[in-house]
């Protein structure tokens, strides 16, 4: 057990910055907060630890994967939990990635001979466990009762809707700019990651581009749609995003899709949009490697191709 | 108006009860895609994603080689890891290469379920009945039964034939005969006959032969072309092999409650597919005193991949050694054979210690 100062009586809860985090942090630092915990987050990504991460993983694991590995590990020794959700389905043929289902016991046997305590939630509605069951039971393992848990969860998803709508109103500003505008499709954990997907932003950035990004979206109409341009798609975070496509492709003037090697359900929803879509599109695989060279080129090219477009377009209407 | 003619892609011998099923409820004739070869990969990597799991390849390849045989309908199971957004993009890609067809894509559907199944037949057989398609599964489902257990007799015996070869050309012969099978009666008269024959092939198995437990990824477990015929290399040097994965055992005989309790002291989530199979399957091989454990997968599949680490663990506390093969549609068979016979050798002298 990790021991701490006398007279700090706060529970602390690690959260690792990585993989869901980003989807997830405000209903997690509110829920958390509310019950009267210190949250205790991971440092932003640095090549340290990848490449701590790329030791305890599966050499093939995916990119994010390793990244997680790495925080988890950083996390170790400096709280008195730390926060691990296992999520399988939301409902009927809405499901996630495996590997989320599977983090908890990788984890776990990962760091079989490491002390230290996992706080989880299982969301696996097909199944009969729902999010709120999960807060209630993890807010009863932090010794609150069930009322005082089932508040706390309520008030922190409202916390967390309001932080997303407030996120999507902000984006609408951004689409009325009038340089060239970017559609980013990549999942959070890629996007907002300091050393995955930051890089690539501020190099679009610096080209004056500006940046929309594909999960800030109404995520219940973007499935809808996403089910219209593939009906047997199931993942719901993919689906997501390829809603997003659908909602802003003709409010952008490219799109940008970034995945982490070697991710699953990528792999098939990728090669789906490439056939599907009609629009300018650049794929960008990520992976351990660090020289950014070779795919600044290929932005750079592709942004471009873009500009010359945009003028062609722009004296044929002057004519 | 002509018959179709409908095709699945290969999946060890399993086309054999689809056949079987498939022409039972459908009006259709059935085409058997040409055997897996080096070609049927080569083609199927060439039109697919780069980094897709490696069955997505040999699907692929299958399917645009039974379109080139003539076949005009295709099947695709679906699944529950990525397996299940296989047909649509299989479906998308085949169109984009030009092919006219019928693709009957289980992907929005389950196929495990009888009623799903009814559903999604009834709109390419409008005159199917319940009935009908009761008997054809009842019948399907038994052969498959039929089929693992025989293949699992096969595997821990096929090393110690007295003459070589005589249990896989019974098997063969068998399977021949099933595809004829449209009744209930005459697969239990063709299985009576061949289980006499095969129990009458003289075994000369020494008294604690070498035992490998064969474990991992659906496809590449079951499919010998896929896993570079590990199985038999193994049978060829007198080693029992076992594997339960099978269809019988993760479909029909599954139980996700039991299952779960059986891996608790491992796993406390079901991590998807056939994950917890793998890990109930290992901690069963190392109780069991096997000399080592073989897992297979392709490149790239998550929830294996994520039984790896559970698996490091059950092979340090019951001292069992595992061989990890990871294969993509690129692998070189002599690298496979020189990594197999160092572990043979190992398990071979650990065996000798230990005497």
């Amino acid at each position: 057990m990790v021991k701490y100062n006398v007279g700090d009586s706060m529970t602390k809860i690690g959260i690792p910055k990585a993989l869901l985090y980003y989807r997830y942090h405000t209903l997690w630092e509110t829920f958390f907060t509310k019950l009267g915990c210190e949250i205790v987050e991971s440092e932003e990504t640095t090549k340290e630890i990848l490449s701590r991460g790329t030791n305890f993983a599966i050499d093939e694991a995916c990119l994010s994967y390793k990244i997680y590995l790495g925080h988890l590990e950083s996390l170790i020794g400096k709280c008195d939990y730390i926060l691990i959700p296992r999520i399988a389905t939301f409902c009927d043929r809405e499901i996630v990635c495996t590997r989320f289902q599977a983090v908890y016991d990788v984890v776990k046997n990962t760091f079989r001979d490491r002390d230290f305590k996992i706080l989880d939630y299982n969301v696996d509605v097909c199944e009969g466990f729902s999010e709120q069951d999960g807060f209630i039971k993890m807010g009863q393992e932090l010794g609150k009762s069930k009322k005082e848990s089932l508040e706390a969860y309520i008030y922190a998803k409202g916390a967390m809707d309001a932080e997303h709508k407030k996120q999507i109103k902000l984006q609408k500003e951004e689409l009325k700019k009038d340089n060239i505008k970017i559609l980013l499709i990549s999942h959070p954990y890629n996007t907002y990651d300091n050393y995955v997907g930051k890089p690539v932003v501020d190099f679009l950035k610096s080209m004056d581009c500006t940046i929309i990004y594909g999960d800030k979206v109404d995520r219940e109409k973007a499935r809808k749609k996403a089910h219209k341009l593939s009906p047997t798609l199931q993942w719901t975070y993919n689906k997501e995003l390829v809603g997003a496509i659908e909602m802003y492709k003709d409010q952008v003037d490219g799109i940008v899709i970034m995945s982490s090697f070697p991710c699953g359900p990528d792999s098939l929803v990728n090669e789906m949009l490439v056939r599907r879509i009609k629009k300018a599109m650049v794929t960008l695989i990520l992976d351990v490697q660090d020289g950014t060279a070779g795919r600044e080129t290929r932005l750079e090219s592709f942004i471009d191709i873009i500009k010359l477009k945009k003028e062609e377009e722009h004296e044929k209407s002057k004519n | 108006m002509k018959k179709a003619k409908i095709s699945f892609p290969h999946m060890g011998n399993y086309c054999i009860p689809i056949e079987v099923v498939l022409s039972m409820i459908l009006d259709c004739e059935y085409l058997t895609p040409p055997p897996i070869t080096k070609k049927t990969l080569e083609i199927g990597s060439k039109y697919s994603p780069d980094f897709v799991c490696a069955p997505f390849k040999y699907n692929l390849g299958c399917y645009i080689e039974a379109l080139e045989n003539g076949a005009d309908t295709l099947l695709q199971t679906g699944g529950v890891c990525r397996l299940s957004y296989y047909g649509e993009i299989h479906e998308q890609i085949l169109r984009d290469l030009g092919y006219d067809f019928t693709f009957i894509n289980f992907g929005d559907s389950e196929i495990t379920k009888p009623t799903k199944i009814y559903e999604k037949m009834k709109q390419y057989n409008p005159n199917l009945t319940i009935k009908h398609l009761a008997k054809a599964l009842m019948i399907g489902m038994r052969m498959i039964d039929i089929m693992d257990k025989t293949e699992d007799y096969i595997r821990e015996n096929v090393g110690f034939e007295e003459e070589e070869g005589t249990l896989d050309s019974l098997y063969e012969a068998m399977l021949k005969e099933f595809r004829t099978v449209r009744s209930y009666k005459s697969l239990k008269k063709i299985n009576k006959r061949y289980q006499k024959m095969m129990k009458k092939v003289k075994i000369n198995k020494p008294k604690n032969p070498i035992k490998v437990g064969f474990i991992g990824e659906y496809y590449t477990a079951l499919d010998p072309f896929s896993n570079h015929f590990i199985e038999k290399w193994l049978a060829k040097r007198g080693i029992v092999v076992t594997r339960k994965l099978n269809i019988s055992n993760t479909i029909f005989f599954r139980n996700v409650k039991r299952l779960n309790k059986k891996v608790k002291s491992y796993m406390k989530y079901d991590i998807g597919a056939t994950g917890m199979d793998t890990i109930k399957e290992a901690e069963w091989l190392a109780k069991h005193n096997y000399d080592g454990i073989i897992h297979v997968k392709s490149f790239g599949c998550t929830p294996e991949m994520d039984a790896m680490p559970i698996l490091e663990r059950i092979s340090e506390d019951y001292h069992i050694p595992i061989l990890y093969f990871s294969f993509d549609s690129q692998t070189s068979e002599i690298g496979i054979e020189t990594r197999l016979e160092a572990f043979y050798d190992m398990i071979e002298m650990r065996k000798e210690k230990n005497k």
